[in-house]
This record gives C-alpha cells, structure tokens and sequence, in this order.
C-alpha cells in the first residue's frame, strides 16, 4: 500500500512540476477567506484588495481564492494553494494562525501572510488594520446623534480586536457625550445574518436608537433602517442596503497593502514583517458621512484627520477602566501597541462585563 | 388530486442495487447542466472534482482524515436512525467529546508523557460524548420528550461551553489573550502514518468501528432488537424487547462515537482545543448516514462522496475559479437523487382524487 502511495506521489509531484514550469512567468498569489466573498463585509474587501492586485500586477500575477474555509479545514486549503504552485498565500482570519504556521514549515520557500495574527516566522509575515481608530469616530458621530443616549452595539467575539473596537467607540462618544451608554449583544459569529439581524432587534427594543456592529454582514444595518434609527456599516462601505440610515461605515482597505506586498515578492524583496496600519497606511478608510448634520459631519471629518495626523490617539491617557482605575500608560502619552492588541478590559462607563 | 406512496410488492433485488447508480447518473447529470449555464465544461468539472483528487497520495490521505469523523459519526448515527430515534445532536456530542478528551493532554502538557495519554484522551472523549448523549436519551426514555429538540438544542450548550473554556479557564496564557489553548504536546497526539501527508491513527480506529458495527448490525439479537423496535415497536413488545434499554444503548453508541471523532479531530490535526473545533461534521454525517442507507459500507462510500467532492471542490475553486455553493449545491442534489431514486424502488406513486367518497361520515366541527 506504501508502494502504492509512493508511486501516485510521485506522479502527483511530476503533474505539479509540469504545471509549475508551464506558469513559470506569472506569480500564483492564493488568498483564503474566512466567508463568502459575497458577504460584502470582511471577506468582500479582502477580496476587493484581491481584484486590486489583479488590476495593478495583472500582467505579471494570477491570484486564487478559496472562501468559506473552516478554521480546522484550514490546513488542507493552504496546502492544496501550495500544491497548486501558489508563492505567496495570504491567509485572512485570525483562526488559520496555527495551520498556516504548520504548513509554513513545511514549505520553506513559500511566503505566507497572515492577517490579525501575533505569531511570525521567517516566511510567515502578520498584518491588520487600526480599525479602532474608525471606531472612535464612530463614537464622536454616535455621541452627537443619539437621543435615547442608548447605542447598541453587535459584537462578534470578545477577542482584543472587538473589545478594544468597543473601547475606542465609548472614548470617542464620551469625548463629546459624557451621558451615553453603550449596549452590547455578542452575536458569536463573523458572518450570520439571522443572528445579527435578532441581535440588532433585541438592542433596538432595549431603547437603542443607533446600531453598530463588529459583525460582517448589513442585517444589522437593514433590521435599524426598518425600524427608522440610524447605524453604521461594517468592512465595506454598506450604504446601499441601508440609504437612508448609514451614517458612515468603517472600510477596511486592503488593497495598498496587497499590492505592495506582492510586488515585494516579485521583486524578490519580501520579508516576515509585522504591519498595523489605519487612517495614516490608508489601510482603514471612513466611508463618505451621510445622513447627519453638517456640524457633526464637520466634527467627524476632523476627529479623522485628528487621528490621521497623529494629533488624536483614540487610546490617549488616562485611560480609565470599568471600575475607575486608571489604566497604566504604557505608550507616548496613550497607550501601547501591545494594549490595545491585547486588550481584555472594558473602559469606564460600559454597562456590560466582557464574557470569559 | 394528490399523491400517495404505496409499498410495491416484490422489487427486484437488481432494481435495489442499482438505484444508487442510478441516483447517481443522475445526480451528474443535472450538476453537469449547471455547470454548463456556467459556462464551464462538464468535462473539466469532472476531472478537477472527481478525478483531481484520487491522483497523488497526499490528496487521498485528505480525503481519509477528513472520512474519519463522517464515518464514525454516522456510523453511530445509523444506530439510532435504525432503531427509529432522531439523533440530530451528534455535533453537541462531537464538541463535548473534545472537551473531555482534552482534559489530560491539558493537564500534562509540557511533561513529556508518552502516547498513554493519548489513550486514555480517546476513552475518556468517547465517554465523554456518551454521557452528554445520555441526556436526551434519559428525556426520551422517561419523560418523551422529543429527542430531536433535546439533542439538538444541546449542540449549542456544548458549543457555548468549549468557547468559554477556551476564552477563560482553558486559555493559553502566553496567547495575548486570543480564545485558544496552548498546543498539546507531540506525545498526546495521534501518530501520523505517512511520511508525505498528515493520515493519522485515526483512519485505523474507524476502520476498527465499521467492521465491529457491520458484525453488531446484521449478526447479532441486539441488532436484530434495534431493527425491530424502529420499523414495529408493536411487534418488539411482544417479543419482549425493552424499548428504554435500546433508546439508551443505541443513543450511547452513538455518542461515543461522536465524541470519538471529536477527540480524534483535536488529537488528529488540530492539535489544541479553540473555539471552532468542527466542520460541522456531526450535521453533514447525517446526510452520509442516509447516502448509505445506514449501512455501514454505504456509509463508508457516503462518506468517500461528500469527502471527495468537498476536496474536488477546493480544486475547482482554483482551478476552475467555480464557486464553493456549487460543492454544496452537488452534495444536495446527490443525497436528493439517492432519496427519490430509493423511494421510487419501494414505492409506487399514485394519484388519488381528493373527492371525498359519499360513504365518509361528516364529522362534527
């Protein structure tokens, strides 16, 4: 049965290096998407980062996508990338962090990229996007509107990234509206409709009269256009489900990004780094401000440059926690790097406690 | 009009094992039309689904790993479907079986045990998955309480307990606090057999339960017993078969196996325990349960299908640039064919006026 095995193996590695000569000028660039391209959220703009590549390296690169991998299939999907000729395989949710550092080692010629992870190799690079400084204006757009001072908030998963989202969304509302309280329903999923669309029902019964949420899909956005509130959209710029509620949406922008980094590989000059960028990398885009006053359009377009210009740090101490003690101020007169991507507290002021 | 099945009488035995063949042409056909509306060749779709796979050693030994859990689960589940008993949970039991299997390769990681860890981690994930089957068992059995909602509304509990084990007393602590554990130590894990690919130990185990169940099902009274009390409860009455011991016996294989796949998942290639531990394989070893007519064989080949083509549907994504629906919407119209075309073999179909005939008393509102 070995023999077996061994034989199909290596007539299986001759079909791959046939294939592999025959597509020697274009680079095979493999991307692994947690959901459904049509999620038109997180999955949708990586994808869009994707089309990207396509426009600007098309000539020289072939991209790949395989989407709505499961976090334990994961290790298969990037192998058969691998297999397939791939070079550069970007890996696009914090769960494929492990299977794709397993089959790295495997591979020591490929070069990976893995996004929102913290472990690295030397042909595994990370990236991710400051999505909290949108999140914080957000909060100052939230902090104006709302008259209920009620806000409700769906959250996927309690983990650093959403919880310090949360955070910087109560800093930026309190910064202009000390009253507001901040509602939170975590829906446990990336990308369900149905769930998010009952979670953002719930919330809206609950007195909430604006919706935002850390999920990937526009249910949330639709369930508050239909009961007349306002919201914002999530990843992508979602103002066409939702015309008359959008406020602004977070848009997270991979597409500098992507072709940057894949041009490095062209050029041969790819190496395992680590990037956090937002406003400033042009990595988090605020969707055009709809639907709002033009003071408070005002307001937010400032608090973006604020933050773009390095003026305004959503994180800037004191930063207090929910039981008022001050947070240690780890950073330049804001808090660190490493806290906020490690962040497993709520600030001041949030009437919610964080599921352990 | 309406229609109604009737039994047919005497069905040629040629007829019953062709039908599968049968749903199968047919099953092709109708994905090859959508592939065409595609704008894809049939031809091509075939080799990169069906075809693709089965040409290297590494993409056959995928296609093994990721039979073991579809195996064994519905295997179980046959049990359970035979004897009239809607399993639906075998998710939930999948997910508890993890969690309890993954109790000492915890507690010992970084100790350097040997693979005695790793055994008694398969024990204690069966038992694990036995004991939470026994709750709708126990509901079923004494309360009658539908074992559908039961077991299925304890998916969720066992899902939502793994996510808070491994987002707070499970938690890596050198993990930034992201919700996973730490990596468990080579020693726990199941012994890969390959060198060029990732085939575990696990493949041998579920070899192991399909020849024992193929035994237990066709040779033995308990087997006889679950037929009869699942297609003439009556009968098995009177021939003095306890109901409540089968709805339990069968309700417990079925959980240990599941919780046997699922500490076979953790230890086989996922290596620690995080939030999302499942392909929903304890929903999708349904399906494979019914494309083998819950028989284990068939349920062997059900499970090569649904594995194949999940496999080939990852080729045709690169390959092909076909979507991932097309997969799934495949696997539906396969189970779809093998249904209609088994009906069709037992059962004529006949349409019957809906006028009711002038002998049918009018009842009182």
């Amino acid at each position: 049965m070995k023999h077996i095995f061994k034989l199909l193996s290596v007539a299986g590695l001759a079909l791959g290096l046939a294939t592999g000569a025959q597509a020697q000028e274009k680079l095979k660039v493999g991307f692994v998407y947690v959901g459904p391209v049509g999620d038109f959220g997180y999955s949708y703009q990586h994808n869009q980062g994707r089309l990207a590549v396509d426009k600007a390296l098309g000539d020289k690169v072939q991209t790949t996508f395989l989407e709505n991998v499961p976090e334990p299939d994961s290790d298969r999907a990037i192998e058969q990338l691998v297999r397939t000729g791939h070079k550069l395989i970007f890996t696009t949710s914090f769960g494929y962090m492990e299977p794709t550092l397993k089959v790295a080692a495997k591979y020591p010629n490929v070069h990976f990229e893995h996004a929102t992870g913290f472990k690295r190799a030397a042909n595994v690079a990370t990236y991710s996007a400051r999505f909290h400084e949108g999140r914080y204006v957000q909060g100052v757009i939230a902090g104006k509107l709302t008259k209920s001072n009620i806000v409700g908030y769906v959250a996927s998963f309690p983990i650093p990234e959403v919880v310090s989202g949360i955070n910087a969304f109560m800093l930026g509302a309190q910064s202009v509206n000390p009253a507001i309280k901040v509602k939170i329903v975590w829906a446990n999923t990336w990308f369900d409709p149905g769930k998010e669309a009952d979670a953002a029902k719930a919330l809206l019964a609950q007195g909430a009269d604006i919706i935002t949420q850390h999920t990937d899909s526009p249910a949330p956005l639709q369930q508050a256009e239909a009961a007349g509130k306002l919201a914002f959209g999530q990843a992508s710029d979602m103002i066409r489900f939702a015309p008359k509620t959008t406020l602004t949406s977070i848009v997270d922008n991979w597409n500098d990004y992507y072709v940057a980094r894949v041009k490095a590989q062209l050029d041969g000059k790819w190496t395992s780094i680590d990037t956090w960028g937002g406003f400033s990398a042009n990595m988090v885009n605020m969707a055009p401000f709809t639907n709002m006053p033009e003071d408070v359009k005002k307001l937010a377009i400032d608090t973006e440059q604020a933050i773009k210009s390095g003026k305004l740090d959503p994180f800037k101490c004191p930063v207090y926690a929910q039981d008022g003690k001050e947070v240690p101020c780890n950073g330049k007169g804001a808090l660190s790097d490493g806290q906020v991507l490690g962040m497993n507290f709520y600030v001041k002021g949030i009437d919610d406690s964080l599921p352990k | 009009m309406r229609l109604e099945l009737s039994p047919r009488q005497n069905v040629w035995p040629l007829f019953r094992l062709l039908s599968p063949i049968f749903a199968m042409a047919m099953a092709g056909l109708l994905a090859s039309l959508v592939i065409m509306i595609l704008g894809q060749s049939p031809q091509a779709a075939f080799d990169v689904y069906v075809l693709g796979p089965l040409d290297d050693s590494w993409a056959i030994q995928e296609i093994a790993i990721k039979m073991v859990p579809l195996v064994l689960i519905a295997t179980g589940l046959s049990f359970c479907f035979r004897a009239n008993l809607w399993n639906i949970g075998a998710e939930g039991q999948f997910t508890f079986g993890a969690i309890i299997g993954s109790i000492l390769p915890l507690l010992t990681q970084g100790m350097g045990f040997g693979p005695w860890v790793m055994v008694i981690a398969l024990l204690m994930g069966m038992l694990g998955g036995a004991l939470f089957s026994l709750i709708p068992a126990y509901l079923r059995a004494h309360l009658n309480v539908s074992e559908i909602l039961s077991s299925l509304m304890l998916v969720y509990v066992a899902q939502l307990l793994l996510d808070w084990l491994v987002r707070g007393p499970w938690r890596d602590p050198n993990g930034f606090n992201f919700p996973q554990t730490v990596n468990f130590d080579a020693g726990s894990l199941l012994p890969v057999l390959m060198d060029d690919g990732r085939l575990h130990a696990g493949v041998i185990l579920a070899g192991i339960v399909v020849l024992v169940s193929m035994i237990v099902l066709s040779l033995t009274l308990f087997g006889f017993r679950v037929k009869v009390i699942g297609s003439a409860p009556k009968a098995a009455g009177f021939a003095g078969f306890s109901s409540k011991e089968t709805i339990f016996a069968v309700f417990i294989i079925s959980g240990s196996l599941s919780g046997l796949a699922g500490i076979i998942e953790v230890l086989g290639h996922i290596g620690q325990l995080k939030p999302s531990i499942s392909t929903n394989a304890g929903f999708t070893a349904i399906t494979v349960a019914f494309l083998g007519r819950l028989t284990p064989i068939g349920i062997l080949f059900g499970a090569f299908i649904v594995a194949l083509t999940t496999i080939g549907g990852e080729n045709a994504q690169i390959m092909l640039k076909l979507p991932l629906d097309l997969t799934t919407c495949f696997q539906g119209l396969l189970l779809l064919c093998v249904l209609v075309s088994d009906s069709l073999t037992s059962y004529q179909i006949r349409f019957v006026s809906d006028k009711p005939s002038p002998t049918t008393p009018i009842e009182d509102a």
